[in-house]
């Protein structure tokens, strides 16, 4: 436990102290932030069409729902975030292994009292930190809706497509992390993670494509098409599972690296 | 206090050690010498546990580097070659992380630190960022954290490769300090850092172990001979001759100057157990030959590579 803190907190000055977290931090918050501003004005032409419309049709009776704000302009963004954790989670991976390789500190780090799992763990709760900040952030959103549309804004759903996203991050980062144990270029690590995310995304289309039983196996492999009931403020246990799931094999992959090292005489 | 057996590395298939075997008893400090590439890296990291073995095995104060790797790793100081070490962190919080991975209790911690800041000399830069360090200083904050937790052995890579002249000296100084109640080795491919710093040497040659002995033996069993480099301005034929007829001379080399200034260099090999250089001076000034230097030549760690490669070959 001392050992993961001992590099869960070195791990986080290294994230502030070089430009790296700030730079993501700004990228995901300016585009989340863009992206509300579109989906909220949106929301705002809408229900302003509505109006005329309700008005109009008054005399007739007869009225569609009303449009609802949670989920068009909370969840929205929350599946806009998905796609540019895409790009943010390799770029917070990508050095958690290759640099230290790099760099030669890994041959300290491994030479300490430590045991690998702890180095992973350590490094994995600090990303994982890294990137939970970021999604807080963006938190401000709800509470912002929760000034103007206190009636509107359904917390439990917002909680839930939460939820959904930071599981979807989580699994990324476990992806990402085991790309970076097994080279000692960044670059390669971050390109590889992303690569293989990008396909992890885009077998959700093959069902839309041409729907049968390929198109079936392929959502339920995707990262994104157990994204999507979340996206809708459901939280399924299926879904759940399989997200930690997923992060559980690449950390375990990740460990049985880092062990290779030891045995691979 | 450190035992190796019959150590061999393979890496795909270039046989990087073999049959590399040596003890080093408590307090002793063992000098790891040999060419670049000899081996010296990987049988240090061997110890280390950070890079296991093919065959063999390596104990680390009663601790087997790869079946207790942990309490094995707790007995030992480790500086890699070039200094690894977080170059973004300040001295004081890479320590910090250090002491706190080496298992160091968080009341004893801030007093190790400062121990191991004085005997290295670095309280001075304990702010300063790593980076922004001279070579010489990371040198010292790597010394610093191998002293952290107390280790009973010290493994040191290459301590002073890159340094200034300076740099080396001070670096020496703190290791010979350093030493006595921990067990130290050190490699190096240079042989007069061995006959400074250490009691003991042990040469490693493409792999393996070639010699393996005190310090002043190991001088004077392979100083079969010894080399005296003189100029003066003289015909080399005649210098030879005139040298030729001293008592214990074994070989005479003469070179004429390329400059054109009539002097010639000669190199001459002499009896170990004589001392000749006054001889000769006497026999040069007796000719009324103008001497310009007189020099007497260590032996190098070619020649001694040369010599015990030689001699093998004999036996």
């Amino acid at each position: 436990m001392n050992n993961i803190w001992a590099i869960y907190k070195r791990e986080m000055r290294a994230y502030f102290v070089s430009p790296l977290a700030y730079v993501m931090y700004v990228l995901f918050l300016v585009v989340c932030g863009v992206f509300f501003n579109m989906y909220f004005s949106a929301y705002y032409k809408y229900s302003q069409e509505y109006m005329t419309m309700m008005s109009m049709r008054q005399q007739f009776g007869g009225m569609p729902p009303l449009p609802n704000y949670t989920e068009m302009v909370l969840l929205g963004i929350t599946n806009v975030m998905t796609f540019i954790l895409l790009f943010i989670i390799p770029m917070l991976s990508m050095r958690l292994f290759a640099e230290e390789k790099k760099m030669g500190t890994i041959e300290l780090l491994f030479t300490y009292p430590v045991k690998d799992i702890e180095v992973l763990l350590g490094k994995f709760f600090a990303a994982a930190s890294v990137y939970a900040g970021m999604l807080a952030l963006t938190m401000v959103y709800t509470i912002l809706s929760y000034n103007a549309v206190p009636d509107q804004t359904y917390f439990p759903a917002v909680f839930a497509s939460y939820l959904g996203v930071f599981l979807v991050g989580i699994a990324f980062l476990s992806f990402g992390i085991f790309a970076s144990s097994i080279t000692e270029n960044q670059i390669v690590a971050g390109l590889v993670s992303f690569a293989v995310l990008l396909v992890l995304w885009m077998i959700a289309f093959v069902d839309e494509i041409q729907p049968g039983k390929l198109g079936e196996i392929c959502n339920e492999i995707s990262v994104f098409a157990h994204f999507e009931d979340f996206s809708k403020g459901v939280i399924v246990t299926g879904h759940v599972a399989y997200y930690i799931l997923f992060s559980l094999f690449f950390l375990f992959l990740t460990l049985r690296v880092l062990e290779s090292n030891k045995w691979r005489a | 206090m450190i035992v190796a057996e019959k150590l061999k590395k393979v890496f795909s298939r270039v046989v990087a050690i073999e049959d590399v075997s040596f003890e080093v008893a408590e307090g002793e400090i063992l000098g790891f010498l040999g060419p670049n590439g000899a081996g010296k890296t990987t049988t240090m990291r061997i110890l280390t546990g950070y890079t296991p073995p093919t065959s063999g095995r390596a104990v680390i104060a009663g601790f087997d580097v790869r079946e207790a790797s942990l309490q094995a790793r707790q007995q030992i100081g480790y500086l890699p070659e070039n200094t690894p070490l977080y170059r973004e962190m300040d001295v004081l919080s890479y320590l910090g992380f250090a002491a706190q991975v080496k298992g160091i209790p968080p009341g004893d911690r801030a007093r190790k630190m400062r121990e191991a800041m004085e005997e290295t000399g670095i309280q001075d830069v304990a702010q300063r960022t790593i980076n922004k360090l001279s070579k010489g200083y990371k040198q010292r904050v790597g010394l610093a954290q191998a002293l952290l937790g107390d280790p009973k052995v010290l493994i040191l890579d290459e301590p002073t490769v890159g340094l200034d002249p300076n740099q080396i000296r001070e670096i020496r100084e703190l290791i010979k300090n350093m030493a006595g109640k921990r067990t130290v080795i050190l490699s190096t491919h240079i042989l007069p850092e061995v006959s400074m710093i250490c009691e003991r040497v042990m040469i490693i040659h493409e792999g393996r172990l070639v010699a393996s002995d005190a310090v002043g033996h190991l001088k004077s069993r392979l100083a079969r001979s010894r080399t005296i480099q003189l100029t003066l301005a003289a015909p080399a034929a005649e210098v030879n001759d005139a040298l030729a007829e001293l008592r214990g001379i074994q070989k005479i080399e003469c070179k004429e100057s390329d400059e054109g200034d009539g002097r010639c260099r000669i190199r001459v090999e002499t009896d170990p157990e004589m001392e000749l250089s006054p001889d000769i001076v006497n026999r040069v000034v007796g000719k009324g030959w103008k001497l310009y230097e007189i020099q007497s030549l260590e032996p190098t760690l070619e020649d001694i590579f040369v010599d015990i490669i030689a001699g093998e070959k004999e036996v």
